[in-house]
């Protein structure tokens, strides 16, 4: 790593070891900006893998009722393993890589992703199902014109637990050194340094408002009824 | 696959692993008393203002919202906010180096859950049968402790269930800052490249996260005062006439 001009000689906070050092914030910009990309691309690709997967599970858990309830257990039996031990449980299969901790975290986001999926589905309204029918609506043009925007706003519910959780969970990914902030966090404990520790914590609670933020907009702009509704 | 398999049974035959601070005995202890703890000191806290809140019917913003909030911030940073700050790595009896870390950020990480669901629970009683109470003359705490908490009870569980599991699981994270528990098992495999060792360690936590989980539904069960009403039900028709007559 190179040091930047700023790099102190003598007292600033830096070398006291305060939590708030804005001195640490501009002299570690190019630091902080590499783990704030790699938080946020491993968060985006598990959540995506993640609702690949949970959406022709909530379709199968729906079509066959008798799958539902060993969907929502499995998912619920996934949810329990500690983080910290599915990553290590990876780690034969995948290494000291992204996909490890990828792969655990899309584990996760399909769990929480599948549930609200099957609640949107099922809280259509069975009239509104048996109307598109009566008009003609087959099996596909019914999911995809009907069922599926009717439940885009679980689906959404759904999309911003998982990510902001996803954002979290991303720091204990330093356990195999892809964790994006946590990788900053687990270096500053072992040294004591309490601005890194600080600003590094900050910006993770900040990523997932923003994440946050981003799905309640999309949502906004892709359901223009429930707008409309309110006005 | 097998070897590993092989590998995890050996570790577990190997008295060595099982003794000593490092040993699985110790670390099970350390990782129960911190879970049990904290979800205890979290529903002493927790628990009263929630149900408080839901009885009087306020701060209902605040009670649901600290759940999205907690779920935002990362156990981990916490704990390392805490590990090297205010309250250190120092030993705290049995709870090991870096006990108190990790107690108070598996305290606040408990708080959420509990708080919101007992909240819910509360503000989701019946309404006409909360009219229909204190048409019958109850009020303040007789409602709250003869109506609402009895019909509140799967909720409120629920977040208790939720917060066990979570706080359980989550508290393997202490390892990260050397600190207690089963965490511990694995990050030591880990180092040594032993991956016996880590799917031991790994296998411990989930089997009894999965445990804790039957258990605390067992709970809820029992604690529901509709579901057990239905049951009494059932038992008094099969027995007929006499518990009738027993019932009045």
């Amino acid at each position: 790593m190179v040091l930047s001009e700023a790099t102190p000689v003598g007292d600033n906070c830096m070398v006291r070891n305060e939590w708030i050092c804005p001195e640490y914030l501009t002299s570690r910009a190019g630091l902080l900006t590499d783990a704030m990309v790699q938080h946020v691309w491993i968060t985006v690709v598990s959540v995506v893998i993640g609702l690949v997967i949970a959406v022709p599970l909530a379709l199968l858990a729906r079509r066959y009722p008798k799958l539902e309830g060993v969907v929502v257990g499995t998912t619920t039996a996934i949810y329990t393993i500690p983080s910290l031990a599915l990553f290590a449980l990876l780690v034969p299969l995948s290494g000291l890589s992204a996909a490890t901790v990828i792969a655990g975290l899309a584990l996760y986001s399909l769990t929480i992703l599948v549930r609200y999926i099957v609640e949107g589905l099922n809280g259509i309204s069975a009239d509104v199902i048996e109307a598109a029918q009566g008009m003609g609506y087959g099996a596909r043009r019914l999911l995809l014109t009907v069922e599926l925007p009717l439940a885009l706003p679980s689906v959404m519910a759904g999309l911003r637990v998982a990510f902001v959780s996803t954002v979290a969970l991303t720091t204990v990914g330093s356990i195999v050194s892809y964790g994006g902030l946590g990788n900053l966090l687990l270096e500053a404990v072992n040294t004591q340094f309490k601005p890194q520790v600080f600003t590094a914590s900050v910006l993770c609670v900040l990523l997932a408002f923003v994440f946050d933020l981003l799905i309640v907009g999309t949502q906004r702009l892709m359901t223009p009824w429930a707008r409309t509704r309110a006005v | 696959m097998l070897d590993v398999l092989g590998g995890v049974i050996d570790w577990f035959q190997n008295p060595a692993n099982w003794q000593g601070e490092e040993g699985l005995t110790n670390r099970l202890v350390e990782h129960l008393l911190l879970t049990g703890t904290a979800t205890l000191a979290a529903v002493l806290l927790g628990l009263p203002l929630a149900i408080w809140l839901g009885h009087i019917g306020k701060g209902g913003f605040l009670a649901v919202n600290i759940s999205n909030i907690g779920r935002a911030i990362p156990t981990f940073a916490v704990l390392t906010m805490l590990s090297i700050g205010a309250v250190g790595t120092a030993d705290f009896g049995p709870y090991g180096r870096a006990g108190l870390a990790t107690l108070i950020s598996l305290l606040l990480f408990a708080l959420p859950p509990i708080i919101t669901n007992a909240y819910v629970g509360l503000r989701e009683v019946d309404r006409d049968t909360v009219e229909a109470a204190k048409g019958m003359g109850m009020k303040g705490t007789q409602l709250l402790r003869r109506v609402e908490l009895p019909l509140a009870m799967p909720l409120i569980v629920t977040g208790v269930r939720l917060a066990v599991v979570q706080v359980w699981a989550t508290a393997t994270i202490a390892a990260l800052v050397a600190g207690p528990g089963l965490g511990r098992i694995i990050t030591l495999g880990f180092r040594r490249q032993d991956v016996s060792e880590v799917v031991a360690g790994a296998l411990v936590v989930a089997v009894i996260a999965l445990v804790l989980e039957a258990l605390m539904v067992l709970m809820q069960r029992y604690l529901d005062p509709v579901a057990r009403a239905r049951r009494t039900a059932r038992l008094s028709k099969r027995m007929k006439a006499p518990a009738v007559a027993a019932a009045k």
